[in-house]
């Protein structure tokens, strides 16, 4: 046991992840080698069609044996038939003990919770919320999940700490040569921005699309040069789950009095400029910083140069109105963003490499001004959990979070004090997820609370009118006067979930709950 | 100021707890229409324990209670005029004077009883009928007490035998009376609520039709509506530059003996002071220089 850079205990060796290497502060670990690659493959002009006439056939073709990793992108989200239709023929085809490498699961995916019974998935590197994170926390698999950043995914297989044996790549439209775009068919999903690491690094990628056109198809978000298969299939997801309707501000008072507070800061910080560059997401509380920004930047004659991200229809508004130059999108959430993808050139699709990656040449988040996050918890210290519950059960995949903090000149976590009667800042985080080191504030209802660090922005704040600027001390007696007093977690020695930093060190482990 | 007065149902501790961070000038804690007559009891119950123990920034705190026809306002009052950080409370149904007088000396009981000043409670008085707007005047000037009178919305458009329209027809010569009433009594005259809470052009033109009248503010039932009500309540900049200059050119031609001084080529007298102090106050400027 060593203790890590946020003073957690980690072990020097786990059980199903092996050796671990400790996380020393968020930009301490440089990389050494070379990119890990994937096999050399030939195809001569003898081979003129990759199609195949099934997912299974797709599976043996691809040689696929138990043991064996296998990976897949979210861009079908809660719609997505993918991930389930190629676990069964897995299972069908009697392979078994295979680690399974997505960018993230859905609730969809509980239907894997037989596999993993059965032993068909036997490892998960990859986000695991609902029911199978609870029965992940149950001590359900015997190996731990390895939660990884959506920078820190990408950067784990280009550093061979994950190699991807069969890529598997929901394509909204495909040609027979494996060209594919995001931006079309019944089920387009927009950008296909997770699945290019899987597509470049994997031995073998079978497109699966329910939209196959004659060849070439354009535009191609992955081209040809990567495709091993082309399978058709009927569906290949859920438009209604896939993305939403137009994404509209929130009216929720409390959500919009945090946002109002978020976007004053903003517009105390020194970044409020021409040239402004923001990430919001899609929830609620981001939505409507967002939209508070846009009165301010319309107010105050401001144009910014490019929103980071997953993408709405609201950032698309902004685009359209000149209000920023470029959307950067690694994922589309909406229907208007899934348009506007198509059409606009300055609406551009990027790589999870591109966006987040610590180990390459430079990530777009570092070029980020400002972020809004959320957060399960946050602890006296910054630190954030966006991986387990309060109750200590594994609940979201990381996302963005690290990458964005770490790359932004803003990060900001803005949520309600408490949910329900959870406080949503304690002395300690459950899980540590995002160190304090790149957070520099909280906001709630109650004002904002800035990293001490954050010298300049303290002062910034304290002259602006309507702005509470309340300590960290202070909001979390609060929080602790308004909850009450909390149980302890009853938790079991074993590790459930091992936490990466986004640069491969372990910042925390997850350990299962007492039944 | 008295631009907004937000209700918070007396029994939803969840609205209790954060009723103060959304930045109304004042809260209307209710015990009357928003609580169920089951839940009458646990709404006293839990706005006296907030009353004790809870928070409420700046706000000015009132407690509306249920009318004096009915078997509860005694004990609503006896639960909430004891503590120090209640301002007044909003009666509702006020249609003659003597409704005043009633409440006046009831209030007094209890002040005397638990050795507050006499006179300490102020009263919010609700007219929701056509008797009670009729007799404004009277009842604006039936105690000391009184600060503010209200006309009613819905209650009142029932009792004058018609329908709420999206104009407020039925409601403008109420209003113009009720400010008439009010300013001659020297109390505020404030708004009834704005129903429609998802309709922000709604409530913003209706603001600037009472504020127009002459109204100090409205009474509001979502969160969403203060800034819009503050908006165009609050002076402009230009405004507030006008007030500043008139107020300085006047308080220089005091201190030089002269009565009355031109500003911008137009004559600056006692009214005009008075209505540029006035801006200068709403929009929190009260020292002048």
């Amino acid at each position: 046991m060593a203790i890590n850079a946020v003073g957690r205990e980690i072990p020097d060796f786990i059980e199903g992840y092996g050796k671990t290497k400790l996380f020393q502060g968020a930009f301490a670990r440089k990389p050494e080698g070379n990119i890990a690659g994937p096999k050399l493959r030939c195809v001569n002009s003898d081979r003129t069609d990759k199609r195949v006439s099934g997912v299974k056939e797709a599976i043996i073709a691809s040689g696929l044996k138990s043991g064996m990793t296998v990976s897949f992108h979210h861009h079908m989200r809660n719609g997505d038939y993918v991930v389930n239709m190629v676990i069964d023929a897995c299972a069908e085809l009697g392979i078994k003990d295979l680690t399974l490498f997505p960018t993230a699961l859905f609730g969809v995916h509980k239907h894997l919770i037989d596999h993993i019974k059965s032993g068909v998935i036997t490892k998960i590197m990859g986000s695991v919320n609902g029911p199978i994170g609870q029965l992940v926390s149950e001590g359900g698999m015997d190996v731990p999940v390895v939660l990884r950043s959506h920078g820190g995914r990408p950067r784990a297989v280009m550093a061979g700490d994950v190699h991807i044996d069969v890529a598997f790549i929901a394509a909204p439209t495909a040609d027979q040569y494996g060209n594919i775009c995001g931006t079309q068919g019944p089920s387009a999903c927009g950008s296909l921005g997770y699945a290019f690491t899987d597509a470049q690094y994997a031995d073998c990628v079978v497109a699966i699309t329910d939209n196959l056109q004659p060849f070439p198809v354009s535009p191609v978000s992955i081209s040809q040069v990567y495709a091993d298969y082309v399978v058709e299939v009927q569906s290949i997801g859920d438009p209604a789950g896939i993305v939403s309707g137009t994404t509209k501000v929130t009216r929720d008072p409390l959500r919009l009095l945090i946002s109002r507070y978020a976007s004053l800061l903003i517009e105390a910080s020194p970044y409020f400029k021409d040239g402004i560059s923001f990430q919001t997401g899609a929830g609620g509380i981001p939505l409507a910083v967002t939209a508070f920004m846009k009165q301010a930047m319309i107010k105050k004659g401001i144009k910014g140069s490019f929103g980071l991200g997953g993408i709405t229809g609201y950032f698309v508004e902004l685009l359209r109105e000149g209000l920023v130059e470029k959307l950067m999108d690694v994922q589309s959430f909406d229907l208007d963003a899934v348009r506007s993808i198509g059409e606009n050139p300055n609406h551009i699709e990027i790589s999870a490499d591109w966006y987040a990656n610590p180990w390459n040449n430079g990530a777009a988040v570092n070029m980020l001004d400002v972020v809004i996050l959320g957060a399960t918890e946050v602890d006296t210290s910054f630190n954030a959990n966006v991986n387990t519950e309060a109750d200590g059960a594994l609940l979201h995949g990381t996302g963005g979070h690290q990458d964005t903090a770490a790359g932004a000149k803003l990060t900001i976590i803005a949520q309600p004090l408490l949910r329900g009667r959870i406080p949503c800042v304690t002395d300690k985080v459950v899980t540590v997820t995002t160190p304090g080191e790149v957070v520099d504030a909280v906001v709630t209802e109650y004002g904002v609370t800035i990293n001490p660090k954050r010298k300049d922005l303290i002062d910034a704040c304290a002259a602006v009118k309507g702005l509470p600027v309340v300590s960290m001390e202070e909001l979390a007696a609060r929080a602790a006067k308004m909850s009450g007093p909390t149980d302890d977690i009853k938790m079991t020695d074993k590790i459930v979930g091992v936490v990466e930093w986004r640069d491969g060190t372990v910042i925390d482990v997850v350990r299962g709950l007492k039944k | 100021m008295r631009r907004t007065m937000l209700y918070l149902p007396g029994n939803n501790p969840n609205m209790l707890t954060r009723g103060y961070l959304f930045g109304s000038d004042g809260l209307i804690l209710d015990l009357e229409d928003a609580v169920a007559m089951s839940e009458k009891d646990t709404a006293r119950i839990l706005v006296n324990h907030f009353l004790e123990q809870g928070e409420f920034g700046n706000c000015e705190v009132t407690v509306r209670i249920n009318g004096v026809d009915t078997e509860y306002w005694k004990d609503d009052l006896a639960a909430v005029v004891p503590f120090k950080k209640l301002n007044g409370i909003r009666a509702p149904k006020v249609d003659t004077p003597e409704t005043v007088k009633i409440l006046d000396e009831e209030l007094s009981a209890i002040e005397d009883k638990n050795g507050i000043p006499v006179g300490r409670t102020q009263i919010f008085c609700l007219l929701e009928t056509a008797k009670g707007i009729w007799n404004a005047y009277d009842i604006a000037c039936a105690s000391s007490r009184v600060a503010a009178i209200i006309p009613g919305g819905e209650d009142l458009t029932a009792d004058l035998k018609t329908s709420r329209s999206k104009e407020g027809t039925e409601l403008e010569w109420a209003r113009r009376m009720l400010v008439f009433a009010a300013r001659a009594a020297g109390v505020d005259p404030l708004d009834t609520v704005f129903p429609r809470v998802s309709d922000d052009d709604g409530l913003r033109q209706e603001t600037e039709f009472i504020k127009q009248l002459g109204f100090s503010g409205k009474s509001i039932i979502h969160p969403n509506q203060i800034s819009i009500i503050h908006e165009v309540f609050n002076p402009t900049e230009q405004e507030i530059q006008k007030a500043l200059k008139i107020v300085n050119a006047a308080k220089e031609a005091a201190a030089r003996g002269q009565g009355a001084v031109s500003v911008d080529g137009r004559m600056v007298d006692i009214p005009v002071v008075k209505r540029a102090e006035y801006v200068l106050q709403r929009a929190g400027l009260s020292e002048v220089k």
